[in-house]
Formats: structure tokens, C-alpha cells, sequence
């Protein structure tokens, strides 16, 4: 395919006896945002520095724009930015030196930095910053400032480790317009976040828990490989709305929640009829009980709980 | 849950030189029940904590905790609470049971308590049969588990948790907040921090914090309907650029982003349906396929209710 920037496949590291990334197959396309999604040691950022060229494989192929990685990993440099968790910025710089001082690194013009600058700065609301120190910038103002440093030359392919973890949720959806800005204009995104909910913000997704991948494709589809869906019910003790549903026929799982309960069932449909009419017959106090769509963790939990009971079945 | 408040806060308020880190807060949290404090890094949760459980002073303001003053009657407030951090402060290179055994000597559980309540957190935790593990070697939700057992071997009234679930895997996340689920039942009284805006969910009652200040108080469900001048719009739409460029001039609309193949497009809730919408986006050749009215999220509750204020802060120091 023309417009595949990325193609992995049979990925594989190990450190010592543990394998951080197994058997990895994935793609991504021309100005798509693809996220690498999964809770700490799922091999996340192992999988992002391979790609970077920044730490050899075991097994597996890494293409990006068609050359090999593994083998040739100066070859990509060029074409790719990589944003690591720890980002280098130099906290006695201004906004704008740092700017600079990446923009030399790329061996960017003078006039394309300007340019690139401004049009950064804006989209980040970072603009009446640019004389401010870095160091003095508040966490989520430095993540900004990491992904304007990465972009200021025009990369094909931008790799990002977790810039949204512990940002605070107003300079986390500006990352991800920015973000945005970028796949439209054509560039290919890698974000990896911990985050689950975030993985409804890509286009598609990988979904990875202990080095594997447990799903491949867009969050539509992800949510689709649930059987069933969830109710929520209303409810000021959810812990005894838990007792009284637990062991019902077609409930999978009743989490308590804090204002109501959660639980996934097999027939949403079915069953919600089904519960109303048991808890008004025992006299059990509930809430508004209605569907809700599936969360990606409702998905992920799903999924790692049908591995494990096929690991036993077998 | 309907107990007398075990926590009373009242104007807190630190100081750290000329910074203000938690700026006059107040509220109250009723014994068995389970209470967030809910704001990104650096909004001050862990500096309420942390003069909660008698760590740090006070600038001014009062907090009691189970009826003792945090300023005056630290040792007191300390028997009688539970404290996890972040970083679940276990000695990796002692084994589960060793790790047990420590906390409850520096708590002071003794006696025939003591082998009983090491014998319960260690099957609470799961860990029963493999007590003699490396707690370094344990995978993050067992450590998780044995960090909690380790808090509550003395029967705190009062238990704090400090960014619990960090970086845990769902499944071991869920597991956990059945276990609070069941102390609040037991009626213990936890309040917790987080940054995970979808974790808040967990708790009975939540308090909203950013930049020191509490912007927003009550259950999850109440918060999301405070914020709720503005409605979530899920917009399906073809081509997704050009549409997020002039959806944002639509009248009625106030924000709009891209969720994977589709716009999430707040709008002011009072203008709903918004019929007009559709055909706006088509005369800017924007194909719309559907449009369906969503359930705002925590996130979305948060940004409605801090908005702006967070730039006109920082642009204020």
C-alpha cells in the first residue's frame, strides 16, 4: 500500500527473562493518528524507541516510508521526530531559544522556523509565553513546548510517549488538536497513552497489555468485539444494588460505581427490562437505569478475562 | 453513609512562599463515605492530603479529622488514619509478609491482632501462599493490594488514598475499588485523589479542584449536570479537517474535536436540537452522516467548569 508509513511486524524484545514487546503486528497510514494504548508495562515506550531507531529489536521487521528500521535506523532519522516521556527541554531557556536551539539541530531555515514557530505557538496558546523560562512553565505548558520542539522541522512521522499523562484536561485536548492539525496536514502520529478513555481520540488503536496486543483497529470496532453492553443503574448505595444482582442470570460483571452501578450483561435489552421489574417487585431502591455505551476499559477488561479463561480451558 | 462528617475542612489555605497551592477550601466528608478529590497535577490535591494527615501545617483555615484539629493534635489524627501514597512506599527488597510485619510494628498493632490482621490483608491482598515473594518481584496491582493491607492493619477510621491506581491495569484497578467499596461499607471513611477523570467515577461525592481552587462539589452524575450549559454532540462527518475548521463558526456551537472518525461538538444546550446544523456544515461541502446527543463526560464537566481560567491564571503570575 502507497500511503503506509508504518508496517511492524513480528515485533520482539526482550530484557533478560522479560519479554517487553511480543509479537507485535501493526500499521499505520498517511496522516492517520494511530495510539498505542495500554496501562504501565503493556511495551508502550519500548515499542516507540524501536521505531525511533533508538533500540534494536530481537525479532521482526520495523518499515517506516519503506526503509528498514532495524537495519538502517540513521536512514529514518530525517523522516521521523520522536518525543520520549522526558523530553530535553532546557529549563534556562525561554520558550523561544528552546525553539531555536531544535530548529539548528534540524538544520531548519531561518525563515521556515519563524514561520512554523508563530503557527505553533498559536495553535498551543502559547504565544504571549515565548519569552517565559522554561523551567517555569507549568506541566502541561511543557509538553506543549516538547511537541513544538519536535515539530519545528515537518516530520513524516511523529512518535509521542504519554504527552497527555498528568497534564491537566484543558492543555490535554489542545494536544490533541494539535495533534489533529497535524494528521490533516498530512503527517502520520504515534501517541501511546495510558490513559484508556483516550484511545477513542484515534483513529485506530492498538490495544497492549504485557507486551501483546490484545486488538487492532479502530475504537468502533473495538467496542464491537464486546458481547452485550452495559447498564447503568442509579443508585445512592450501589454497594447493596450490587449484592442483590450478583449471580443473575446474563450479568458478566457488576462493578459499584459511585453513584450507581455498572454491569455488563449479555442481552442489554433483555435484561434491563428484566431488573426493572425484579428490583420493583422486591422493593429494592434504584435510579435511572438506562444503556450506556461500553467504555474501552469495559473492552479491555473483557477481553484480558476471555484470554485467561481460554488459557484455562485449554 | 448518612454518618457525622469524620472530616471537616474549613478555608484551607497553604501557602508556599508567594505561591498559593490550596486556596480556601472547604468541605466536609460523612463517615463510610468515599470522596475524590478530583484535579490535574499540580491543583493541590496531595497538599490537602498531606495537612490532612498532620504532614504539613496549615497556612490558615482548620481541618479536623474524626473530631482532632490537624495543626494542634497531629499524633492523634495519625492513630486513627490510614495513609497511601502514590508510590505505595513498600521496601521492594523485603518480601510481602516482611513488609506487613513492618507497618504494623510502626503502627503499633500488637498481640493476638497482630497475626490475625496480617493474616487478613495478606488474603485481602491475594497474596496468601505467596507471602514469602519479593514484594519488588510482585506485578503493580498486587503491590497495589499489599500497599493497601499495609494502610489499614490498625483499623484507621479514616483512610487516604493518594493517587491509588496509577499506571495499574484496569482489571487490578477494578479489583482495588472493590475493596474500598467494601471498607466505605464497613464504614471507613476514604478520600481519595486522582487525576484519572474516568476513576472518579468511583466515588460517592467528588470534589472538582484546579490551581488550589474547588470549582465544582457533588456526586459525578451532579457534576457532569452542572457543567451542563453546554451539551456534547457526537458528529460523524466527511472530511473530518475541512469540518472541525468551520464547525466552530456554526451558530450555538462553543467547542469542537476530533474523536477518531468523528467530531465531539459542544454546543450550548439551550439551542438543541440545533436543526440548523446539518445544513451549515453542508453548505461548506461537509457530508453529515449522523448526529447523535451524548452523555458529557467527567473530562468534558471539568474543562466547562475550569475553561479559561486556567490561562488567565497563568498569564496572572
Amino acid at each position: 500500500m502507497s500511503d503506509e508509513i508504518v508496517a511492524v511486524s513480528g515485533l520482539t524484545k526482550r530484557f533478560a527473562s522479560v519479554v517487553a514487546v511480543d509479537d507485535l503486528n501493526f500499521n499505520a497510514r498517511k496522516g492517520e493518528i494511530l495510539g498505542l494504548v495500554g496501562p504501565d508495562g503493556a511495551g508502550k515506550t519500548t515499542t516507540l524507541r524501536i521505531l525511533a531507531g533508538i533500540l534494536p529489536a530481537d525479532m521482526g521487521s520495523v518499515l517506516v516510508a519503506g526503509q528498514d528500521v532495524l537495519r538502517e535506523p540513521e536512514a529514518v532519522k530525517s523522516r521521523i521526530s520522536y518525543m520520549p516521556q522526558q523530553f530535553g527541554l532546557y529549563e534556562d531557556l525561554t520558550v523561544t531559544e528552546n525553539i531555536r536551539f531544535y530548529a539548528d539541530i534540524f538544520e531548519v531555515s531561518r525563515t521556515v522556523r519563524q514561520q512554523r514557530e508563530a503557527q505553533l505557538l498559536e495553535a498551543s496558546g502559547m504565544s504571549r509565553f515565548r519569552d517565559r523560562l522554561a523551567g517555569q512553565l507549568s506541566g502541561g505548558m511543557k509538553r506543549k513546548l516538547g511537541i513544538a520542539c519536535a515539530l519545528i522541522h515537518t516530520p513524516q512521522l511523529l512518535l509521542l510517549d504519554e504527552p497527555t499523562t498528568g497534564v491537566d484536561p484543558v492543555s490535554r485536548r489542545e494536544l490533541w488538536s494539535i495533534l489533529y492539525s497535524l494528521v490533516f496536514e498530512g503527517v502520520t502520529v504515534l501517541v501511546s497513552t495510558a490513559y484508556l478513555d483516550e484511545a477513542e481520540r484515534c483513529q485506530r488503536l492498538l490495544l497492549m497489555h504485557q507486551g501483546r496486543s490484545l486488538f487492532f483497529g479502530t475504537p468502533t470496532d473495538l467496542k464491537s468485539t464486546l458481547c452485550g453492553g452495559v447498564l447503568s443503574i442509579g443508585s445512592s448505595n450501589p454497594q447493596a444494588l450490587q449484592m442483590a444482582t450478583a449471580g443473575e442470570q446474563g450479568i458478566l460483571r457488576a462493578t459499584a460505581m459511585g453513584d450507581g452501578l455498572h454491569i455488563v450483561v449479555d442481552d442489554p435489552d433483555r435484561r434491563l427490562v428484566e431488573l426493572r421489574e425484579r428490583f420493583d417487585r422486591t422493593g429494592i431502591p434504584f435510579g435511572d437505569i438506562r444503556r450506556i455505551p461500553a467504555s474501552v476499559e469495559d473492552v479491555f477488561v473483557y477481553v484480558i478475562s476471555q484470554q485467561a479463561q481460554e488459557a484455562r480451558e485449554q | 453513609m448518612n454518618g457525622a462528617p469524620s472530616i471537616v475542612v474549613e478555608q484551607l489555605l497553604k501557602r508556599f512562599e508567594s505561591f498559593t497551592a490550596v486556596n480556601q477550601v472547604s468541605f466536609q466528608v460523612r463517615s463510610g463515605e468515599i470522596f475524590g478529590l478530583l484535579g490535574p497535577n499540580g491543583s493541590g490535591k496531595s497538599t490537602i492530603i498531606r495537612m490532612l494527615c498532620g504532614l504539613l501545617t496549615p497556612s490558615s483555615g482548620a481541618a479536623t479529622v474524626v473530631g482532632f484539629d490537624v495543626a494542634r493534635q497531629a499524633e492523634e489524627v495519625r492513630k486513627h488514619i490510614g495513609y497511601m501514597s502514590q508510590k505505595f512506599s513498600l521496601y521492594n527488597d523485603l518480601t510481602a509478609l516482611e513488609n506487613l510485619q513492618f507497618f504494623a510494628g510502626l503502627y503499633g498493632v500488637k498481640g493476638s491482632a497482630l497475626n490475625e490482621r496480617i493474616a487478613w490483608a495478606l488474603k485481602m491482598a491475594g497474596l496468601a501462599g505467596s507471602e514469602r515473594s519479593l514484594t519488588g518481584e510482585l506485578s503493580g496491582g498486587w503491590k497495589q493490594r499489599l500497599a493497601l493491607g499495609s494502610a489499614v492493619l490498625h483499623r484507621p477510621q479514616v483512610l487516604f488514598l493518594d493517587e491509588p491506581t496509577a499506571g495499574v491495569d484496569p482489571l487490578s484497578r477494578g479489583q482495588f475499588w472493590e475493596l474500598i467499596h467494601q471498607m466505605a461499607r464497613e464504614g471507613v471513611t476514604i478520600l481519595v485523589t486522582t487525576h484519572y477523570m474516568d476513576e472518579a467515577e468511583y466515588c460517592n461525592r467528588l470534589a472538582l479542584i484546579n490551581q488550589g481552587l474547588i470549582v465544582a462539589m457533588g456526586t459525578p452524575t451532579k457534576i457532569k449536570q452542572l457543567a451542563i450549559n453546554g451539551a456534547i454532540l457526537l458528529v460523524e462527518c466527511n472530511p473530518l479537517g475541512r469540518a472541525l475548521a468551520v464547525v466552530k463558526q456554526a451558530p450555538g456551537v462553543i467547542d469542537a474535536s476530533v474523536f477518531g472518525a468523528a467530531l465531539h461538538v459542544a454546543v450550548d444546550a439551550a439551542r438543541l436540537p440545533l436543526p440548523e446544523l446539518p445544513a451549515f456544515l453542508a453548505s461548506h461541502e461537509v457530508r453529515v452522516d449522523r448526529i447523535e446527543l451524548i452523555s458529557p463526560s467527567l473530562e468534558d464537566a471539568f474543562v466547562s467548569l475550569t475553561g479559561d481560567r486556567t490561562f488567565s491564571d497563568e498569564a496572572a503570575e
